[in-house]
């Protein structure tokens, strides 16, 4: 709506020549437009922020930059030159360098052998190691980017292997730098630094594009900023000159509540009480090492933690699928640590519901109908039919009044639940746990992938519960989240629990080293 | 991929033209190697429905189709590639022929009951092994049930030629012949003014093959079973979530699938040969495959795709007869041809089709919330296969 195309404020890096340039990029998948008519400036020598929700096209806009898709229409200039990339190599070969969500690194190769991979000169590898050997040396020294060049990858923290990517495109000799959602991995420690090589290479005259949807990574390293909302470029504008509010309603394209409004907790009995809680993954590694927890009526308590620090596991252990040693109880009651299907269903019948991490993988059957997936989980109860047979209608009923009160968009029970965006499916897993009443709620990454209106309604979904009365454990990646929902904060490192605090007590850098593995007590 | 597409253009309109692909490559086929093909598609047609005696033929085919894809189709829906059916087919018909062989049964229709089950249950255990290898130890289901397709031809040769041979009758490896009582009443007998000579093999276990149907369809769509058995094949990591036992989804599927299967014996043993034969499956059990592929898994499709797998073979056994140079490989090419293009290259035709219906759709103002997906994660909707 707002058609404010690279305002021009004049900063000294306005003036900088066009690193690159999009005229007109059009990009349809079938009939759904996922780029309409976007043009983009961005300077040399600038972080150039583009932020948008789920699915607002930022990633189609940067695989047509990097040669993945091609456009329908428009042109791209590349250092005031306009350039035609059919594909990746294309891109690398006009000093496009990627750093992709999902890294793609092979785990069994070294630092050195990854970053030639693909670029070796000649038949031989000798040479080509001994000259990335001696760039990787000078760029470490240069950007903070210190990797042990002969280290194998698969050894290697996220945070280093990020790095690994960074100079794989370096040494491809990048001059733009793209960053696909770089900090979604990262401890916040882990983060400041790759905004401290990010801010040397930016001072070198690399020019880097970042796209993610955290305001507050935009807020604190970009030089400008262009906002995406559904397939279009609303605005462009220049970092200092905006507020996070600002941008998130550019996002939503309405005003938007960025706190959670609630009242102190009243926390009453104890709901759940873990002791001594282990797992022990497949290869033998311990995914949870001795986790004591207490869970009281009334009250959120929240995870936080990198992701794969066993979060995971503890909700499918609680969940009942996954076998763990120790003791849960629920209610006074003990429960079944034998990780099993029958332990799934018990749990349920137990009084513990469970919006799982992962919606799509497990929360819901994605070729299913809205109104069948209201009753998953709970397809056995009486409620859904009597004996042998399903009662479709009850199922439907039920969908049709879940998707008024949770307000899902489109409301038609008949629709497949992968045709749903992001959000409206998380609103149906929510809608079928929570009107479930159950005493405990497991909530995994509860806004992943969700847009930021649905954060907001989902978020006083859970409040509302805890103010029914009911216990709720929150695990999200997000601080933020747990900062503003949480009424205890308890960090999980490497399958320990490294300490609790209350919100109110403690700020994001504590919880960020301990969240690095640091008992916080001592900073 | 539901939603793309309305429930019509996905069980009747892409199969048809597959199917009409197929027969226009099949005619490529016949033409080059001489033969008219509008000639050898009038045989065809004419030789299978074009008459009471062909249709005869055609349905009993089809009786035979219609309990394989059936159970094909089940193991489908739970994700299971069931390629085992000659070898349930094949004990189905040894848990028929020890029913009627040893058990007095004065009448039909008690005949019918007991080796129905008798055939169920042999047909089940020959799929059950594979099932457990496959939920506990994780030993893939296609590489098992082919092999106990071929355990279960060395079986059936074993016990025909030495065990359930009859002495002194000429030696051929097969049973004795059932008692007159259990013969199963054909076409002629139950519809008489329908015009079905006697000499066709159609019989009241086409009924029982419609009966499978209706079975198949409430037990899928409208059972706790068939939700869970869904669930299940949709998605491994969800049924785990939602309390859905992967074993015995395995098992149950599995069992029910032979046990459909194992009652194609009615038709083939008890109601057409009325003794058992060294090969009473003659490759039903691969063609159920194709039979459930066309059929979408549904029953309707199923019964739709055996009528047509029924018509191909009785057709081309005419073609064989009627035109000069139409070997049996030939007929074999055409039904292969019909295979393929109805089973694996369903997709070359259903993703343009998909295309040009969504287009049509999504153009008269869809609310928004569907269309923010051409996004991060899944940045083309709808083009999964």
């Amino acid at each position: 709506m707002t058609q404010s195309q690279s305002q021009r404020p004049g900063t000294a890096s306005q003036d900088a020549p066009l690193a690159i340039e999009l005229r007109g990029i059009s990009k349809a998948f079938g009939t759904v437009q996922a780029n309409k008519d976007i043009s983009i400036k961005v300077r040399r020598g600038t972080i150039h922020g583009i932020i948008g929700e789920n699915g607002a096209g930022k990633s189609t806009l940067m695989s047509i930059l990097y040669g993945f898709y091609k456009a329908d229409a428009g042109e791209v200039y590349i250092g005031g030159k306009k350039t035609e990339i059919p594909d990746s190599q294309a891109a690398i070969d006009a000093g496009i360098g990627m750093v992709f969500q999902h890294f793609k690194l092979v785990e069994t190769f070294t630092v050195l052998e990854n970053v030639i991979l693909g670029a070796e000169d000649g038949r031989l590898l000798k040479p080509s190691l001994a000259k990335a050997r001696k760039l990787l040396t000078d760029l470490a020294r240069e950007y903070e980017l210190e990797v042990d060049p002969d280290a194998v990858v698969e050894d290697l923290n996220v945070g280093l292997q990020q790095r690994v990517e960074i100079l794989k495109a370096l040494y491809r000799e990048a001059d733009i730098l793209i960053l696909d959602e770089p900090t979604g991995v990262l401890t916040p420690a882990e983060a400041d630094h790759l905004f401290r090589i990010l801010k040397g290479l930016r001072d070198q005259g690399k020019t880097i594009i970042l796209i993610t949807h955290k305001l507050r990574e935009i807020m604190e390293i970009t030089d400008t900023v262009s906002v995406m909302r559904r397939g279009e470029m609303t605005a462009t504008v220049k970092t200092a000159d905006t507020s996070p509010e600002q941008l998130a309603e550019l996002m939503v394209g309405r005003k938007v509540l960025l706190r959670v409004d609630k009242t102190p907790a009243r926390p009453g009995k104890t709901v759940l009480e873990v002791r001594g809680l282990r797992v022990v993954a497949d290869q033998g590694v311990e995914r949870l090492r001795g986790i004591d927890l207490d869970i009281r009526a009334g009250e959120v308590l929240g995870i936080a933690g990198v992701s794969g620090n066993g979060q995971s596991e503890l909700l499918e252990v609680l969940g009942g699928y996954r076998a763990a040693t120790g003791t849960i109880r629920m209610n006074g009651q003990e429960l079944d640590l034998t990780g099993s299907a029958s332990a799934a269903r018990s749990r349920r019948d137990q009084g513990i519901g469970h919006v799982p991490e992962d919606r799509q993988r497990e929360g819901l059957i994605m070729q299913f109908r809205a109104w069948e997936n209201v009753g998953f989980g709970y397809h056995h109860e009486p409620r859904f039919g009597s004996g042998m047979f399903m009662d479709n209608a009850a199922l439907r009923k039920d969908c049709e009044g879940k998707m008024a009160r949770f307000d899902v968009r489109p409301p038609d029970p008949n629709l497949t639940a992968k045709s749903f965006s992001g959000g409206n499916q998380q609103k149906i897993v929510l809608a079928r746990e929570i009107e479930r009443d159950p005493d405990l709620l497991l909530i995994g990454q509860p806004t992943r992938g969700v847009d930021i209106g649905a954060i907001e309604f989902i978020h006083k979904q859970v409040v509302a519960l805890r103010d029914k009365g009911k216990a709720i454990l929150l695990v999200s990646v997000e601080l933020d989240e747990i900062m503003a929902l949480s009424d205890r904060i308890a960090v999980m490192f490497d399958g320990r629990i490294m300490g609790e605090r209350l919100p109110a007590e403690t700020d994001a850098n504590e919880l960020g080293l301990m969240m690095a593995g640091m008992t916080g007590k001592v900073a | 991929m539901t939603d793309a597409l309305p429930k019509w253009a996905d069980i009747l309109l892409i199969p048809l033209i597959n199917l009409i692909l197929a027969l226009f490559v099949s005619g490529l086929v016949v033409a080059l190697i001489g033969k008219d093909p509008f000639e050898a598609l009038y045989i065809l047609v004419n030789g299978s429905v074009g008459s009471a005696y062909g249709w005869g033929y055609t349905l009993f085919y089809a009786t035979n189709f219609i309990f394989t894809g059936l159970g094909v189709a089940v193991a489908f829906h739970a994700r299971l590639f069931n390629i085992g059916g000659e070898g349930q087919a094949a004990l189905g018909g040894l848990g028929a022929a020890l029913v009627l062989l040893y058990l007095p049964l004065p009448h039909w229709t008690l005949a019918i009951v007991a080796a129905s089950i008798g055939a169920a249950l042999f047909g089940a255990a020959w799929a059950a092994i594979p099932a457990y290898l496959q939920a506990k130890r994780g030993s893939h289901i296609v590489i098992t049930t082919i092999m106990f397709n071929f355990i279960a031809s060395a079986l059936m040769v074993y016990l025909l030629s030495r065990v359930l041979i009859v002495p002194g009758a000429g030696g051929s490896p097969e049973t004795a012949r059932f008692a007159e009582s259990v013969h199963l009443p054909n076409a002629y007998d139950v519809l008489p003014w329908l015009g079905f000579s006697r000499s066709t093999p159609l019989n009241v276990s086409f009924f029982l093959a419609i009966a499978a149907c209706v079975f198949v369809w409430a037990l899928i769509w409208k059972s706790r079973l068939g939700y869970e058995i869904r669930s299940f094949g949709q998605s491994e990591p969800a049924a785990l979530y939602g309390g859905i036992s992967s074993v015995r989804i395995i098992m149950i599927s599995m069992l029910i699938s032979g046990g459909l299967i194992g009652l194609m014996a009615i038709n083939s043993v008890m109601g057409e040969a009325e003794r058992l034969v060294i090969d009473p499956v003659q490759g039903a059990g691969f063609v159920g495959i194709a039979v459930a592929l066309m059929g979408r898994s549904h029953p309707v499709g199923v019964f739709l795709a055996a009528l047509l797998f029924g018509a191909l073979y009785q057709g081309g056994g005419e073609l064989t007869f009627e035109m000069n140079g139409m070997t049996r490989e030939i007929i074999l090419v055409i039904q292969a041809l019909v295979i393929l293009f109805t089973g694996a290259l369903d997709n070359m035709v259903r993703s343009p089709i998909e295309r040009a219906f969504l287009s049509l759709r999504w153009r008269p103002a869809q609310p928004m919330p569907t269309s923010p997906k051409g996004g991060d994660n899944d940045p083309v909707p709808g083009a999964k296969p």
